[in-house]
């Protein structure tokens, strides 16, 4: 490969030129546009036949070709362009195809078979494919030039909507159809206030009846949007050019700092109607893309095939299926397209397939459940399918639509049709695996990438046999995921017990990963265990050993004061606040604050080991005292004279912070730099009791050599003459990590709201179970130094800690101690032998 | 069965859902009983068949316990280990009568009864 400009000028050309063929006489090929349409029919031809065209790729965007649909994601936070890429220059590489990216073409001169770009470069074709897509509409009103008047088609648009969501503020949208509502998400989870404005009563009324409309709108407007149906746009109101705001037709005023106009599309056909092609809305094309010059073929959203243009992606893979077969002479024909939509909104699960408009001879099936938010119609004619509308429940979509385009009669399952597939099937298929078995296999698995059943079976035979490597194969699932259980499915079914499963989710009741239920507890408002189970769709009726304690801290941590801790889903330990060890009995640390005690502590922890009997006494390697062997009934009396004491338990059985291991410092040390022992009292005051991922250990050492072994711990604060250095993610454990170096800083208050910040960035992002040491290598030291780089950010991440500790530092010991759950910790009765029966002693 | 057949050991609520509590029996091992979230009652000994570890400690969830100290998981109907763990512990007849739970004296005195093997011992 040889790339001819290297110029980091995003306008320039650049030049991806492949010389993996030998030259021959090959026909040219040069697609217009590199897009998703135009690459796709490129990877069809060459599917075919990989030798036969010499092929020229013009762009217009300066990049290789990319997931266009995907954008609402990347603008959402939850892909990275990188995710996004479809082709990467080795593919065109590979393929000897010249990419020229960039430099858009300016005509097309049919009579000599050649396109001109705006470079003046000159490339001759024997066939020529315009695949130039389409242009997003913009609403002829006073202001729409302003700046700060976005539409929402490439790249650039998502980076300007970036630009202006870093700044904050509010946003209007105009446009309340798909793309509009995936705008509006995005920029609300970027954190403005964002209203949309919809011309239409019904948010996407081309997808969605009244009904489904409603429960959209219900569902946004608790998200925080501003929702305003049947609002016409008057003008754009701009100030010193910048746009300022919005002023509707009935006079209503909307203060905006960006406006985005999502109110549709239209094919981009100058350049055909320049060059004389037959246009009409779009470029007219026949049954196998061609247009009404024989050499000249057109896919995608720019075309009209039928009477009709698309819009979205599943029609433009049967085109390109289509125009591969024909230019490779296997003509087969395109008969127009059947279409089905899906919202990339997360936690909004939506499908609409069809004409749902009801009229002469239609029937409506309808299921409504309210408490879970579900509407289900589908509308049969002549006992077909011919529509569906689906909110809230949408695993039967696929099933729904894949009769809808086979016609099928469905007068046998009429009665149970609308419960979905498992129960029209007799229940054989309760199965969901017998469920994706019995589909047929052209039926669709991935919209996004138009992928069949068929194909991603023969992905996996062909070898891929974990979700990854289907993902990689034939890019199933690997778009926007809401496929990824049937994918799923496919791999069980297709391999038996033999699928190899990654790290994906959380634990075997769900297909959600830990991020993913994470952010959907925090997007749905998730306020109880039941509640993210019922929501997310658990496979199991109350969890399992692993989900349930991952999920009460992930809802603790989100909830702090308002989530009511479950400690049915806590490990023994955290539910019985002392360690179980193997006989039964249970260990007993009381908290020594820095490692500091005194003659009363002491003395209180002698008279608990003797009045309880408990075998032995342990020095921890975190500078306090481990009492052994105390029964279960016994720990509310311990607890309760190591209190008088004036200690409180020690939390060395929780997945919380355990100690702050000292030195002793400039007060007794001659080497001392800085008081590290009062350092550590005081950061165990701020840090003691608060719940974490996984256990949480500090030391302060008070000068670089480091005797609290400060290098191995999560944070570690040491010493110098000059201020404090911390340290984050080290670990003593099965696999010694030493920490990497945070930063550095001058007075105590900043080492402790560092020190606050960090473990609320560790609380918030890492995985339940997750130590620090696997967290920093996940993430990268660069993340969690980014993440805490601006001292505004720290102090909200320290602001958010101390908030969750008004509610944690409780000492849950004294509680016991004073009669709280007795029933943890008493038997039931005994059973105690009487003559030949029993008696039964209640305790 | 009479009720002269089944001891008494006191109201269904006692025991929280989602929860055990024990039972010890002076001359036998110490007894479990599970409530489970879906309402259910069991009784199995206290003893994981792994290394002994207090199944009433566990998490329990659906009809099954996770053992505290190595995760075996045990279900409570039949006391058999999960998965590829292999073991079993013994269960104790109970029945819920009137909002009272009843266990089968027999069973109780005798630590309760082994389910029976899978498969004949060669």
């Amino acid at each position: 490969m040889r790339v001819t400009n290297g110029d980091a000028d995003v306008n320039a050309p650049v030049n991806f030129e492949g010389n993996a063929f030998p030259e021959g006489p090959r026909e040219r090929l040069v697609v217009i546009g590199n897009g998703m349409a135009g690459c796709r029919a490129v990877e069809e031809i060459l599917a075919r036949e990989p030798e036969r065209f010499e092929i020229t790729i013009f762009g217009a965007e300066p990049r290789v070709n990319y997931n266009r649909i995907m954008l609402s994601p990347v603008l959402a936070g939850e892909k990275t362009f990188d995710e996004i890429v479809i082709n990467t220059p080795e593919w065109y590489a590979e393929n000897g195809i010249t990419l020229v990216s960039g430099d858009k073409v300016e005509r097309i001169d049919r009579d000599m078979q050649t396109v001109i770009a705006a470079s003046g470069r000159t490339e001759p074709y024997d066939k020529l494919l315009i695949a130039t897509g389409s242009d997003p509409f913009i609403i002829p009103v006073p202001g729409k030039d302003l700046d700060g008047v976005v539409t929402f088609r490439d790249l650039d648009d998502v980076d300007r909507m970036l630009a202006a969501a870093d700044k904050g503020g509010s946003a209007v949208v105009i446009g309340g159809g798909l793309l509009g509502l995936e705008a509006a998400h995005g920029l609300s989870l970027r954190g403005m206030k964002v209203s949309v404005i919809h011309l239409m009563p019904t948010l996407m009324e081309r997808q969605l009846d009244e009904a489904a409309g409603f429960l959209l709108r219900s569902e946004l407007e608790k998200r925080g949007q501003t929702i305003l149906t049947g609002a016409n746009t008057k003008e754009i109101i701009g100030k010193d050019g910048h746009v300022a705001g919005v002023r509707l037709e009935d006079g209503t005023e909307i203060p905006a700092d960006i406006v985005v106009m999502a109110v549709g599309i239209r094919p981009a056909t100058g350049l055909a109607k320049e060059s004389g092609l037959e246009v009409e809305r779009g470029i007219l094309v026949d049954d196998h893309m061609v247009t009404s010059d024989p050499n000249v073929l057109s896919v995608g959203e720019c075309v009209q095939h039928r009477g009709l243009c698309y819009g979205l992606v599943a029609p433009l893979w049967d085109m390109c299926r289509a125009l591969a077969d024909h230019v490779t002479d296997r003509a087969t024909g395109y008969e127009g397209s059947v279409t089905s939509t899906k919202l990339k909104v997360s936690g909004i699960d939506l499908f609409s397939a069809g004409d749902f408009s009801g009229g002469e001879g239609c029937e409506d099936i309808v299921m409504r459940d309210a408490a879970r938010g579900i509407y289900k119609r589908v509308i049969v004619r002549d006992n077909r399918i011919v529509g569906a509308v689906l909110y809230g429940d949408t695993a039967d979509g696929s099933w729904y639509f894949d009769l809808l385009k086979k016609g099928e009669d469905v007068s046998e399952i009429r009665e149970a049709l609308i419960f979905g597939q498992a129960f029209a099937s007799g229940g054989a298929l309760l199965d969901p695996n017998a469920a994706v078995a019995a589909l047929s296999d052209d039926a669709e698995i991935c919209g996004c990438n138009g992928v069949s059943k068929g194909q991603v079976v023969s992905c996996i035979e062909g070898g891929a046999h974990s979700l990854d490597a289907v993902r990689s194969g034939c890019k199933a699932s690997a778009s926007c995921g809401s496929c990824t259980n049937l994918v799923e499915s496919l791999l069980a079914v297709t391999l038996g017990g033999e699928v190899e499963t990654g790290p994906a989710t959380m634990c075997k009741c769900t297909s959600f990963t830990h991020d993913d239920v994470r952010a959907l507890i925090l997007e749905k408002n998730l306020t109880s265990i039941p509640h993210v189970m019922q929501e997310l769709h658990w496979s199991t009726p109350d969890g399992c050993a692993s989900c349930r304690p991952a999920l009460n801290y992930y809802l603790l941590c989100a909830l702090p004061g308002v989530y009511e801790d479950d400690q049915k889903s806590r490990f023994v330990n955290e539910r019985m606040h002392a360690n179980i060890q193997k006989d039964g009995t249970y260990s007993v640390v009381p908290r020594m604050w820095g490692g500091l005690t005194n003659p009363r502590e002491l003395r209180a922890i002698a008279d608990v080991v003797e009045k309880y009997d408990a075998p032995m006494v342990k020095v921890t390697g975190g500078q306090r005292l481990d009492i052994f062997g105390i029964k279960k009934e016994d720990l509310p009396a311990v607890w309760a004279d190591l209190n008088a004491a004036g200690m409180v338990s020690g939390h060395a059985y929780g997945k919380s912070l355990r100690t702050v291991k000292t030195c002793v410092g400039s007060e007794w040390c001659r080497f001392g730099t800085q008081d590290s022992t009062g350092l550590g009292v005081k950061i165990e005051r701020m840090t003691w009791g608060s719940w974490m991922p996984h256990k949480f250990k500090i030391a302060v050492s008070g000068c670089p050599r480091n005797c609290a072994e400060a290098t191995i711990k999560d944070f570690g604060v040491v010493c110098v003459d000059s201020g404090y250095e911390l340290h984050v993610g080290g670990n003593g454990g099965i696999k010694v990590r030493a920490t990497d170096l945070l930063c550095k800083v001058a007075t105590e208050e900043e080492a402790m709201e560092m020190c606050a910040a960090f473990i609320q960035l560790y609380r918030e992002e890492a995985r339940y179970l997750e130590r620090t040491a696997p967290w920093i290598e996940r993430v990268g030291l660069e993340h969690v130094k980014l993440a805490l780089a601006d001292p505004e950010t720290v102090r909200a991440y320290a602001a958010r800690f101390h908030h969750s500790q008004s509610f944690m530092q409780d000492d849950p010991w004294a509680k016991r101690a004073a009669g709280e759950r007795a029933d943890l910790h008493q038997h039931l009765a005994t059973v105690r032998p009487s003559d030949s029966s029993f008696q039964l002693e209640k305790a | 069965m009479m009720i002269g057949d089944w001891l008494d050991i006191g109201p269904v609520g006692q025991i929280e859902a989602g929860t055990a509590r024990t039972l010890p029996v002076e001359g036998a091992q110490e007894l479990a009983i599970f409530h489970t979230l879906r309402g259910e009652f069991f009784a199995i000994v206290n003893a994981c068949p792994h290394k002994k570890g207090p199944l009433s400690q566990g998490i329990v969830h659906g009809d099954v316990v996770t053992c505290p100290l190595h995760n075996w998981n045990i279900s409570l109907r039949d006391g058999r280990a999960l998965g590829d763990d292999e073991g079993c512990v013994p269960t104790i007849p109970l029945r819920v009568d009137a909002g009272r739970i009843y266990l089968l004296r027999a069973a109780v005195l005798g630590g309760g009864a082994e389910a029976a093997p899978a498969e004949a011992e060669a």
